[in-house]
């Protein structure tokens, strides 16, 4: 269609705040989560984990535990067949170890019983005879070529030599002449930073509900960013066909990328198949810690070079990225967004995956970038202050723009960051006074955004009102921006519409909520969903007026004559036509299927201001402001809320979350009381400024705002820290011994 | 095991259940009761997603025993709103859009509940630590503290 390029400015319904319609169930307790569910008949399952970080499983004795009354069914890895092949295989061997266990809470063999009690007691009754192998949990250590091997056979061809097999694979982006940049800085800062591994946080833990008949079908209901991956993941593993298995998506309680792949489904499937009942399968959270798939953590070495004037001449990166004991390509992501804010000469980026006895990473918002430019940015902003150069003039300077060639390839379209920035520079915030102790940070963000396969469908009901089916769980407002975008197309109130998430037999394929992607490609088809039932509506007009269906326009909800024949009838509303739809050639529906490109990435910047205790190292957050270009804000309180809730999550990445393993391998901090995650008193009110910069791939301009705001945070803090402290500080979390260790360092 | 027979009030219902004497209130409700409306997020006292209150008394459910709530009288998520009218503070946090995936909402209505009957005029940052031990990983608390404010002022005016 003509329309689908220009971008629409003059909107009734987009930008407005209307409440969301999952509301009442959320704030009542009627919403149901994974946990939520029951059926009749269920058993109850629970996982044996590995207590070492590394071991050899000599045997496996069930024996016992299968004689324990109650106990309906234990399987171990034998059950799950063996297919040897791609992700799939990963994901099964990081649920349930094979023969030997890779990491502490790696599954061993799992329980389904009458009931948790003596699904836990069968666990202690399960003998496992185990040989300890030494073991690696830290990238530096992992790296030597003398290291024990993780997990062989994962080396690719692009994999760094004169390492030990557990460095798996490089990608490297860049463009232009190293050295030639380099000799044209007046001054240059190498530097070496370190970020920890964190989770994703989320408070609800994995659940699931399988039942699954000898048959071989199944239905599943389970917390997931993705019903239709998940389906995937569990026919692979059960090596079922993909109609078999019917996966329904419960009300989801937090993901950032957490709930994108299986931790415990498949198990519950298996399990179910095998006792002939229902299973359900809730992680405890130490589970949660310890067994699905926290951030990686990285050593990533910067060198930059900047003329006195503030110009950035070229940039050097190498990012060692630990993601447990799979590969993954988090180090691709990551070597691709590092300088990605900047418009260079001469640069070079390259990302390395290293294999630890570490849970096998999943994606967390913005996967791999959070920690490439907190490196990137910690190095300029130090350059800043050596140069005595104004830290925010310096990005506008070097800042990306349209036409730029960016670090990792393309070129940018329309693009964000300048007006940014900009905003940034001429917000009270960035000139308000700074007491004793007290420094500001800032730092810009960056994601690519994804679209992905996609399909919406679009009911127009007999009485005038509208339904939608789409494939992707509602983690944060979507099921509003979705109608919102529905309404405003067809030209009707927002409550006319209804918007529901189906299961994977009610609406074709999804790909999971991740990316970014939910408001921007299910947005976009559910706008070409209601133009192709605009289009018929248009045609049952015609048809009712007897004139050619060219003839009709759609306008405000009503068909209207147009043309030769325009004022000739009296318009016809959507709920007329509606009406009328099985007089003039039945029910009236659209639908859009798309693999959508056009994402359109995202910038930020954020502001921060802490004041550091100088006999603590303590860190206080006294001040904090995003700025991002989201396109366009459908629903500008839940774009504020991605705002929000991203620089939280970073603020806890940059001062307190760490996954802490010991000597021994095992994870030390596995509970939100060791593992501290920002509560409301830590925190000053987290202000946003939104930028609508068009995204030209979308007919509203609307970009994905999900992930970029976790990824300024990480520096803006450690350089808020450092101007604060007269320090650099090269190392995440920002602990108070840590920062107390630099002042005294500093001091000594 | 012996069950305990246990007899209390529910949201205003008398309720009596059996359960086992290291039963927690939590799984009682969520497992017995079919009170789903509070969460499990940890266990272990940390996150407040399972707060209810006993006897007036904000706890988290998932640290009381059953057996310990003979004779009280309970309130969940579940007995907030009053047939089809929202208490306030429900209201409001729809109307601030103070939740992204929802499933710290109960316990933070139930704990922000129980902070206005002491205090119905609870400075912000009385508000901050007053939540200090509810976690909510999506939202920042931003809209969170903006709702109770203006779910308290509300209340007062009312
Ligand atoms: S579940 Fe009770 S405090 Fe977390
Ligand atoms: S809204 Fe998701 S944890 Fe609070």
């Amino acid at each position: 269609m003509a329309l689908d390029h220009d971008t629409k400015r003059d909107f009734k319904i987009i930008g407005t705040r209307p409440l969301r319609p999952d509301g009442i169930d959320k704030v009542t307790g009627r919403a149901q989560y994974g946990a939520d569910q029951s059926a009749a008949g269920m058993l109850v399952a629970k996982m044996l984990r590995s207590p070492h970080a590394h071991a050899k499983i000599l045997s496996i004795d069930t024996k016992a535990a299968e004689a324990l009354s109650g106990v309906k069914a234990i399987i171990t890895a034998a059950d799950f067949g063996d297919m040897r092949k791609g992700e799939a295989m990963n994901v099964r061997d990081h649920i349930m170890a094979r023969d030997r266990a890779l990491y502490d809470g790696h599954g061993v063999a799992a329980v389904a019983a009458i009931n948790e009690a003596t699904a836990k007691a069968a666990l202690a009754l399960i003998k496992v005879e185990y040989e300890i192998l030494p073991h690696v949990t830290e990238i530096a250590d992992a790296m030597r070529p003398d290291a024990p091997v993780v997990n062989a056979g994962f080396v690719q061809e692009n994999a760094p030599k004169g390492y030990s097999e557990n460095v798996v694979s490089a990608h490297e982006f860049g463009h232009g002449d190293l050295a030639a940049g380099f000799a044209k800085a007046d001054k240059i800062i190498s530097r070496t930073l370190k970020t920890a591994a964190t989770h994703q946080g989320y408070i609800e833990p994995h659940a699931c509900l399988a039942s699954m008949g000898p048959d071989g079908r199944g239905e599943l209901w389970c917390c997931t960013q993705g019903q239709f991956y998940i389906r995937t993941l569990c026919a692979e593993i059960l090596g079922i066909e993909e109609s078999q298995l019917r996966v329904t998506a419960s009300e989801i309680g937090g993901g950032f990328g957490g709930k994108t792949t299986a931790f415990i489904e498949p198990v519950a499937l298996v399990l179910s198949r095998k006792a002939g009942h229902p299973v359900k399968m809730v992680m405890d959270r130490e589970e949660v810690f310890k067994a699905s798939g926290p951030t990686v953590s990285s050593e990533i070495d910067v060198k930059i070079g900047m003329t006195k004037d503030g110009r950035i001449t070229a940039g050097q990166a190498e990012l060692r990225y630990q993601g447990g004991a799979f590969p993954n390509m988090t180090n691709w992501l990551g070597a691709q967004c590092a300088f990605a804010a900047y418009d260079l000469e001469a640069v070079n980026a390259i990302g390395i995956n290293i294999l630890t006895n570490r849970p096998k990473q999943a994606a967390y918002r913005a996967p791999g970038a959070p920690m490439a430019i907190y490196a990137i940015e910690a190095v300029v902003d130090e350059l800043c202050e050596e140069l005595d150069l104004d830290p925010l003039d310096v990005r506008l300077k070097n800042a990306a723009r349209k036409g730029t060639k960016s670090s990792y390839g393309p070129t940018f379209d329309e693009i964000g960051l300048v007006a940014t920035l900009e905003a940034a520079k001429i917000h009270p915030h960035y000139a308000a006074p700074l007491g004793p102790n007290q420094a500001r940070g800032l730092s810009c963000g960056f994601w690519f955004n994804f679209g992905g396969n996609t399909s919406v469908s679009l009911g127009i009901n007999f009485d005038g009102t509208v339904g939608i089916t789409e494939g992707n769980p509602d983690i944060g407002g979507s099921r509003a921006s979705i109608s919102m975008m529905a309404a405003e197309e067809l030209g009707i109130p927002y409550d006319k519409v209804r918007t529901i998430v189906a299961d994977t037999n009610s609406i074709g394929h999804n790909d999971v909520t991740d990316g970014s992607r939910v408001t921007f490609a299910v947005g976009l088809a559910t706008i070409k969903a209601a133009r192709a039932a605009i289009k018929e509506m248009c045609k049952r007009a015609a048809k009712m007026w007897g004139i050619d269906e060219d003839a009709v326009i759609w306008e405000d909800g009503y068909a209207k004559p147009a043309g030769q024949n325009a004022g000739e009838f009296e318009p016809l509303s959507l709920a007329k036509i509606a009406r009328k739809s099985a007089n003039t050639g039945g029910p009236i529906a659209g639908h859009h299927e798309v693999n959508a490109d056009g994402a359109g990435v995202s910038f930020g910047v954020h502001l921060v201001d802490v004041e550091v205790d100088p006999e603590t190292g303590f860190t206080k957050v006294l001040r904090y402001t995003v700025f991002q270009d989201a396109g366009k804000a459908i629903h500008p309180d839940y774009v504020e809320g991605q705002m929000q809730g991203g620089a939280v999550q970073g603020i806890g990445w940059a001062l307190n979350e760490e996954y802490i393993y010991g000597a021994d391998g095992k994870l030390q901090n596995a509970g939100f009381l060791d593992y501290r995650i920002p509560v409301a008193s830590d925190l000053p009110k987290i202000d946003t400024v939104i930028l609508e910069i068009p995204n030209p791939g979308h007919p509203y301009g609307v970009r994905g705002v999900g992930e970029t705001s976790i990824v300024p945070p990480l520096a803006a803090i450690s350089n808020a820290v450092s101007r604060a402290i007269g320090v650099r500080m090269d190392q995440l979390p920002m602990s108070p011994p840590r920062v107390l260790k630099a002042i005294k360092g500093a001091k000594g | 095991m012996k069950k305990l027979h246990i007899n209390t009030s529910i949201n205003g219902n008398s309720a009596e259940f059996l359960c086992d004497p290291d039963a927690t209130l939590l799984s009682v409700l969520r497992d017995q009761l079919n009170l789903t409306g509070a969460k499990e997020g940890c266990g272990s006292g940390d996150c407040g997603a399972c707060s209810v209150t006993v006897n007036g008394r904000l706890v988290a459910s998932c640290l009381v025993l059953a057996a310990e709530v003979e004779g009280a009288e309970i309130t969940t998520i579940e007995g907030m709103a009053e047939g089809e009218v929202l208490h306030p503070l429900q209201k409001k946090f729809l109307e601030h859009a103070a939740l992204q995936c929802g499933v710290c909402t109960p316990g933070i209505l139930v704990a922000a509940k129980a902070l206005l009957e002491k205090n119905p005029d609870p400075s912000e940052t009385e508000v901050r630590f007053w939540l200090a031990g509810n976690l909510c990983r999506c939202t920042g608390y931003d809209k969170i503290i903006n709702a109770v404010m203006d779910a308290a002022a509300e209340m007062r005016g009312a």
